[in-house]
């Protein structure tokens, strides 16, 4: 992460609430954030981290507080971000290069087989959606989001339904990607080893709150079996399940994604 | 694997074979029902004539207008109502309500105003297939899966392009269900209106038939309307896998 732009904000949330029907979902975020960051988002489902990510991309307005993206006032949709979701909303009548292509003037067109290749599906550009695996259409997602080259890219759990191999194929994907283009990365996740491997900067949300704002400085590509990694997982884990347990309990993240052990490469 | 290509074609068989069969012993009276061969003389002699055509596409061209009319209404119609709310709560309820009459039942009325020519069959035909494409186009367009119109937003698509790329195409299954409806439609009503109110076609064949007691042209004309209606929703079925190719219904 040695960049020249190194703490410039392109992100600055402060005094962010996010009500519904006068449910107060987040309360008083303060979140900065620096170009060329990956930042985790994590917590338990319903604590607020998909309406953060949403209130970001300019898909729900905030209640109270202010949003600057790049300095400016951020109205209606985040025109810096891009953003990848967790079903993968590929649209299911058009080809994979379609996919990738969508929004695009004919000339930008000309990007897509450089970053289907890139995201590993040069070879499916021509099927439809509906043929792929999980896996292939997160990549499809992916390509989607970044031929559009965007400064800030949402990640809002985008590989909470695949399995944990290809899982760990899309982190390297992502990382990879993520150092060769030098965009900023949010990824909103429950997965905290997920977030351990990717982040520079980890986030804990509870009832709306940020409770935790953990930088991670180990080098990349990170070893899991590392032991600053596994107490790095630890300490937030123990965080959310408000308890002093002990490394084993990222066993548990590591047992529930072994169920589908093949790989697909495509 | 032969077999099982023959296989539905068995019960057909022997259905028609049993048939030419006890007409031939006298089991089945032939002015209770004439047998296959008889039909198909029949058939033939009315195909020399030149009137099996002629009948035939007078019919088919009044199913063909009256589905265009009547669907190319419904069609936009749905369009505007699932678009736009504002037209929906303009114009949906009266429509519910009008869908309420048996079209059929309007029958006495079409014959009063139009008498017994083309516009009284286009007007019942056009009726009768406006309702399920209306509907199921409404249906279609409403139920067009909102994160993927929130996605296509993200990626800069809206108005035009988002109608075309996305609402439209999610919409298409329900608008096809819709077409197969209709054509269904189309037929059932041509029938009643060409036996009730006509001077040509299939229907006044066989109403023709009925006077001089011809009961072979009678089943004739009854087996030439399901043959029409079958080759109609073969037709529905071909553009279906031809626009909805992407389906996973349609994957190989």
């Amino acid at each position: 992460m040695t960049k020249d732009h190194k703490n410039e904000p392109i992100l600055q949330l402060d005094n962010i609430v996010k009500s519904f029907d006068g449910k107060e979902v987040l309360k008083k975020i303060d979140l900065h954030v620096n170009k060329g960051d990956f930042i985790a988002v994590v917590g338990k489902s319903g604590c607020g981290k998909s309406t953060l990510l949403r209130i970001i991309a300019g898909l729900e307005e905030i209640s109270s507080g202010s949003l600057l993206v790049d300095g400016t006032e951020l109205k209606g949709r985040n025109q810096l971000a891009k953003m990848m979701f967790q079903d993968g909303r590929l649209l299911p009548w058009k080809k994979v290069s379609d996919n990738v292509g969508l929004g695009l003037k004919s000339e930008e067109k000309k990007q897509i087989p450089t970053i289907l290749k890139q995201v590993g599906l040069a070879e499916r550009a021509n099927v439809w959606p509906a043929v792929l695996s999980g896996g292939q259409k997160q990549r499809v997602a992916l390509a989607r989001a970044l031929i559009h080259d965007p400064e800030l890219l949402l990640l809002d759990e985008p590989l909470g339904a695949l399995d944990a191999l290809t899982r760990m194929e899309m982190h390297e994907l992502i990382e990879d990607l993520w150092k060769e283009k030098q965009f900023t990365a949010i990824l909103v996740t429950h997965d905290v080893e997920e977030a351990v491997a990717l982040a520079n900067r980890v986030i804990l949300i509870e009832e709306g709150e940020i409770v935790m704002d953990l930088p991670v400085h180990l080098p990349y590509p990170r070893q899991r079996d590392n032991p600053l990694f596994s107490s790095l997982v630890s300490q937030i884990l123990n965080r959310i399940m408000g308890k002093k347990r002990k490394v084993e309990a990222n066993l548990t993240t590591l047992a529930k994604t072994s169920t589908s052990a093949s790989v697909r490469r495509a | 694997m032969k077999f099982k290509r023959l296989l539905p074609w068995i019960v057909p068989i022997v259905l028609l074979g049993s048939w030419q069969l006890f007409s031939s012993i006298g089991w089945i009276s032939n002015r209770v029902l004439p047998n296959p061969i008889d039909i198909f003389t029949a058939a033939v002699e009315l195909t020399k004539s030149g009137q099996l055509v002629a009948d035939v596409w007078i019919s088919t061209q009044r199913a063909f207008w009256g589905f265009v009319v009547g669907g190319g209404i419904g069609f936009l119609l749905g369009l505007a109502n699932g678009l736009s709310k504002t037209a929906e709560s303009l114009l949906d309820s009266s429509i519910q309500m009008i869908r309420n009459i048996p079209h059929l039942a309007l029958i006495p009325i079409v014959i009063l105003w139009f008498g017994i020519e083309e516009e009284a069959k286009l007007f019942l035909v056009a009726l009768g297939t406006f309702f399920p494409i209306y509907l199921n186009t409404f249906h279609g367009i409403r139920s067009v899966d909102k994160s993927l119109i929130e996605m296509a937003n993200v990626y800069g698509l809206k108005g035009l392009s988002l109608f075309l790329e996305v609402i439209f195409p999610a919409a298409l299954p329900s608008i096809l269900v819709g077409v197969r409806f209709a054509l269904g439609i189309t037929w059932v009503t041509l029938i009643v209106a060409e036996t009730i109110a006509s001077n040509s076609g299939i229907g006044y064949m066989a109403m023709n038939a009925r006077e001089f007691m011809q009961l072979d042209v009678v089943v004739l004309s009854i087996i030439l309307y399901a043959l029409l209606g079958k080759l109609s929703d073969i037709t529905a079925k071909l553009v279906e896998k031809r626009f909805l190719k992407w389906h996973p219904t349609y994957q190989k």
